[in-house]
């Protein structure tokens, strides 16, 4: 506000335009020594930051005399004065900081003073400027005035801050380096750049709407003619306009810090006053967003962190009370998300009061006494963003005069993002606000579905799949989940006419029809469609009021011809699946907490019966497609059975000797596939998809059967498909005795296919397994302290391969004693030997599966005997 | 209380209102709070969307979320391809259209013979009634256009 108040003309004449620069410089120096100062408070020995005070107080003292501008000189002066003895050594003491952010404030009314008058208001500035005189008249406690004497804890930080003394008289020094490069590095942002009037900015965003729109009407016009003479000019416009659009949404793009400049001094002047100990802790202030979606969020943040000061962090005795540090902490973070941004406001204090909300909740009427009783804590919490709702006892000119959240809330809402609170009683509060990058235009895929149309946002779409029965896309059904198999992935399906409930009965087609493959996070999904019309440079709308809960849409937009369509929203459609129990997508295993180690997390599997009654299973992420054939396909060569598949010769194996193999008929197979080879796996019957936990409680010497686990309440032997691919393929094959002593194997391995394939083969072998995507994840998990017995390494990988891995692991004296066995697509003896430099103790073929639990059982015994 | 209130003690104020037809039932809406009258065109439903919204549509520019009174008072469907009217009127900063069977002349009416809600009127007319005027010939209700708008709460439970 006060930037675009400072840019709008003064009055013309070289001296206003000078007076004008000043005013605006010396506002955006003023913000970032608040900043500086709150830093300075809590770090007093960061000569850094002193000498980065000092210099901005002095150059607006200096500019201040040159403009004539006594008022101004005379504060500043002081207060450099008083921060000179800062830096020889004077003790920074709380008053005293106060005392320069007085007079900080002052400098502020001035200036406001100055813009509206053009000239000093007339008065004096005594009080402060006597103060702070006093204050460096006054002896300070520990007063060592010559720097290089000095002893203790800040002679170092002086000794550094010394040699900038010189920068006072304007020049740095050249032995200066931080300074001096701060000071070249303003000197080249400044001639690189120009302000411009916000007014100009939004002005220009309105017109480049204004011309997507138009040229949106264009090409639907073109569209509906086919041959006109307008198609190339068209499609130039449309290409120049899709990059003005681009740049002028960049020049609008400021990092949310901007938002978040003033805060740290309201934390400190809050803990000041209400005598609480609070430290603020910042992250992702560099992440960018829409100016005026920033300009919206500016006031919820502060009014929000003013709560946390007030009404989350309890009084120093109160913490040391409960058991924790006296100091509480407010964490502000930002971060982007799939066109979002995040923001979250924590803070370690005492947590929503439940009970007293309840009681509020009746008072206010919100809800009945009966309902509230049955609601959850998280449904209580949320009332506290109803209009008129606090819960402070008592007013006060901080917080708690009811006119908070639900405003912060209402803003938020302006804007098309979200609000969400949990709390815990004791360990505080989280807000989570979720909001568009920018308000403006998107990208958007425009689809049909039951004869509507709606828009799905581009950012989320990964492809868009065609479905035909004799494409390599294919809809699959089991059991009543449709699920799509795309490139060795089947991915679960969902219907938008059904998920809309246009049109319930809605089947899908499998001879036609559009499936837009979408990912949210770590869930990848196809929206089924009619038909996919085109791609369209989107105004987003708000839904209104009335419509604003269906989830399922993110807004409205009026199309280039004119009509309205809803905007697809793919996080509501993913939070839809997950409820209504469609299968999960079976993504790959990508972090460590979902290392298969870990108890709560569940695998997809796939259910199907094969020579018994019994269920066996396998994980989903390893079938590669579900295949169902016409029996009389099959052929045979050396008693192996052979199918023409997709060009190629596939081996089909049955799970075991029992398996009915038809003659005639549908024959139904499992497909998996490595990289190169692809083979199918007979089996009598596919049962069904579950996403339970998976927990081999009994291992199994029988070749391919990994174990016994508990699935669905039924015992289910797990299938180990590493026995079957060798078998199909005629690799050897042996066997190995292995015992079962937990030791813990770090596995990494760029592919999910080998991770899924081999981490539960080590794991029925009796170790705890750990998995890592790269030899970076490794090495993460190491630095944090995780520690591995054998670590396990594909050596082949995109980035940083096995051998390096090895090295670095080798060079770390914390895991130099680890033994590391490398995972090799073929076994060579070259590849051994060159291992063997790397420090690599032993190499195992991928599909070796008895080689591989031999070579653990080997570097173990090796442990054991060292130790 | 309005100048033209206090002028006339005996609360003989007279009010504008723009009046409209549901099923042979007139309805007036404060003549403050409508924008414009206009022809509903091209609406386009909203899935999921509560039933007494009949469905968004574009109005020079503008998205206008149309509510189909006679859903929102219970009153039977009207008849397909019968003409509808729509009232604009906006509430928080969004545009909305009161869908009506047909728009009729602005009345001027003085409140003195404004009575309350029958006791035995429909209860989802009286849930957006702000009392009820007997006219010579037939009695006109008054919308309470806040009330007609806030039934997100009711049908979002249900």
């Amino acid at each position: 506000v006060a930037q675009s108040a400072l840019l709008r003309p003064l009055k013309d004449g070289p001296m206003d335009d000078l007076l004008r620069e000043f005013l605006t410089e010396t506002n955006e120096s003023l913000n970032v020594l608040d900043v500086e100062l709150v830093r300075f408070e809590q770090d007093p020995n960061n000569a850094e930051i002193l000498a980065n005070i000092f210099r901005l107080v002095h150059t607006i003292k200096g500019t201040c005399g040159f403009l004539g501008l006594q008022r101004l000189e005379a504060l500043a002066h002081s207060a450099e004065t008083l921060m000179g003895q800062f830096r020889s050594g004077r003790a920074v003491t709380r008053d005293a900081v106060s005392l320069i952010l007085t007079t900080i404030d002052r400098i502020k009314g001035l200036l406001d003073a100055l813009e509206a008058e053009h000239c000093e208001p007339d008065g004096a500035d005594h009080d402060i400027t006597a103060a702070l005189e006093l204050l460096s008249a006054t002896p300070p406690p520990p007063a060592p005035v010559m720097g290089a004497e000095a002893a203790g804890s800040n002679a170092g930080a002086r000794s550094v801050a010394e040699p900038s003394e010189d920068i006072s008289f304007g020049m740095p020094p050249p032995g200066e380096p931080v300074t001096n490069g701060d000071a070249e590095r303003s000197d080249r942002i400044a001639s690189q750049s120009i302000r411009v009037n916000l007014d100009t900015l939004d002005h220009l965003m309105t017109m480049v709407s204004e011309l997507v729109l138009t040229r949106n009407q264009l090409l639907e016009i073109a569209r509906r003619t086919p041959d006109g003479e307008f198609k190339v000019p068209l499609q130039r416009l449309s290409n120049v306009t899709a990059e003005l659009q681009e740049g002028v949404m960049k020049t609008r793009m400021q990092p949310i810090g901007t938002a978040w400049q003033k805060l740290p001094r309201i934390v400190r002047d809050l803990a000041t006053d209400l005598g609480r100990r609070i430290s603020l802790e910042l992250a992702g202030a560099e992440t960018e967003l829409d100016r005026q979606v920033l300009d919206l969020i500016k006031d919820p943040l502060t009014h929000m962190v003013r709560n946390c000061a007030a009404h989350g962090i309890e009084p120093p005795e109160e913490r040391r009370a409960a058991g924790k540090p006296e100091h509480g902490t407010i964490r502000l973070a930002a971060h982007h998300q799939a066109g979002h941004i995040i923001i979250e406001i924590a803070d370690d204090g005492r947590g929503l009061d439940t009970v007293r909300i309840r009681a509020k909740a009746v008072a206010l009427g919100l809800a009945a006494e009966a309902d509230v009783e049955k609601m959850s804590e998280s449904q209580l919490h949320r009332f506290i963003f109803a209009p008129g709702f606090t819960t402070a006892a008592e007013v006060t000119n901080i917080a708690g005069r009811g006119v908070g959240m639900d405003v912060a809330r209402a803003n938020i809402d302006t804007i098309g993002g979200t609000i969400d609170v949990r709390s815990k009683a004791g360990e505080g509060t989280v807000f989570t606000i979720k909001i568009p990058l920018t308000m403006a235009i998107v990208s958007a895929l425009i689809v049909e579905a039951g004869g509507d149309r709606f828009a799905i946002p581009q950012l989320a779409v990964l492809e868009m799949v065609r479905v035909r029965a004799d494409s390599e896309h294919r809809v699959d059904w089991l059991k009543d989940t449709p699920v799509l198999r795309s490139r060795n992935k089947l991915l679960p399906l969902v219907h938008l006419k059904k998920l809309l409930a246009i049109d319930s009965d809605a089947r899908i087609d499998t001879e036609n029809g559009f499936i837009v493959v979408v990912q949210i996070g770590s869930d990848t999904f196809g929206i089924v469609v009619d038909s996919v019309l085109q791609t369209e440079e989107i105004v987003v709308k708000p839904m209104s009021a009335t419509l604003s809960h269906i989830t399922m849409f993110s807004g409205n937009t009026i199309l280039g011809d004119g009509s309205v369509i809803m905007i697809i929203d793919p996080h509501g459609i993913a939070e839809a699946i997950g409820t209504t129990g469609v299968a999960r997508a079976p993504h790959e295993v990508e972090t460590t907490e979902e290392a298969y180690a870990g108890e709560e997390q569940t695998t997809p599997m796939l259910l199907f019966r094969a020579g018994s009654e019994q269920q066996k299973a396998v994980p989903l992420s390893l079938v590669t497609r579900l295949e169902v054939i016409d029996a009389r396909t099959m052929e045979s060569a050396d008693g192996q059975r052979l199918l023409q598949y997709r060009g190629q010769l596939m081996p089909l194996v049955p799970v075991n000797e029992n398996v009915r193999v038809r003659e005639e008929g549908s024959q139904p197979f499992v497909v998996f596939s490595d990289e190169e080879r692809t083979m199918g796996l007979l089996v009598d019957e596919i049962v069904d998809i579950v996403d339970d936990p998976l927990q081999i409680e009994l291992t199994s010497d029988r070749p391919g059967v990994l174990g016994s686990a508990v699935i669905k309440g039924q015992a289910t032997e797990v299938i180990d498909i590493s026995h079957f691919l060798p078998l199909a393929f005629g690799d050897r094959y042996g066997r190995v005795e292995r015992q079962a002593t937990p030791r813990k194997v770090l596995l990494v391995d760029d592919q999910a296919f080998f991770r899924n394939l081999l981490s539960p083969i080590i794991g029925a072998a009796g170790y705890a397994v750990t998995i890592a995507a790269g030899a970076g994840d490794a090495m993460n998990l190491i630095k944090n302290g995780e520690r591995f017995d054998v670590v396990l390494s594909d050596l082949d990988m995109p980035d940083m391969s096995g051998f390096e891995l090895a090295q670095m692991l080798r060079d770390d004296p914390l895991t130099a004693g680890v033994p590391v066995i490398g995972l090799a697509p073929v076994e060579s003896s070259d590849m051994i030997r060159c291992a063997r430099q790397f420090g690599i103790r032993d190499c195992v073929a991928k599909f070796d599966r008895n080689g591989l639990i031999a070579a653990l059982e080997m570097s173990r015994a090796a442990l054991e005997q060292a130790a | 209380m309005s100048v033209a209130a206090m002028l006339h003690p005996d609360n003989d104020e007279v009010i504008e209102y723009v009046t409209a037809v549901l099923d042979r039932q007139l309805f007036g809406l404060p003549i403050a709070r409508v924008q414009d009258v206009f022809v509903p065109a091209r609406l386009t439903r909203v899935p999921l969307a509560p039933t007494e919204v009949a469905g968004v549509l574009n109005l020079r520019g503008r998205i206008v979320t149309i509510v189909d009174l006679r859903r929102r008072v219970g009153l039977p469907p009207r008849q397909a391809g019968a003409a509808a009217m729509a009232i604009g009127i906006e509430q928080g900063g969004e545009a909305y259209g009161l869908l009506v069977d047909s728009v009729g002349e602005v009345m001027r009416i003085s409140d003195a013979i404004r009575a309350p809600n029958p006791v035995n009127l429909d209860p989802r007319l009286a849930d957006v009634s702000a009392g009820v005027y007997r006219l010579e010939r037939e009695l006109l209700i008054v919308l309470d256009v806040d009330r007609v708008l806030d039934f997100g709460a009711t049908s979002r439970a249900a």
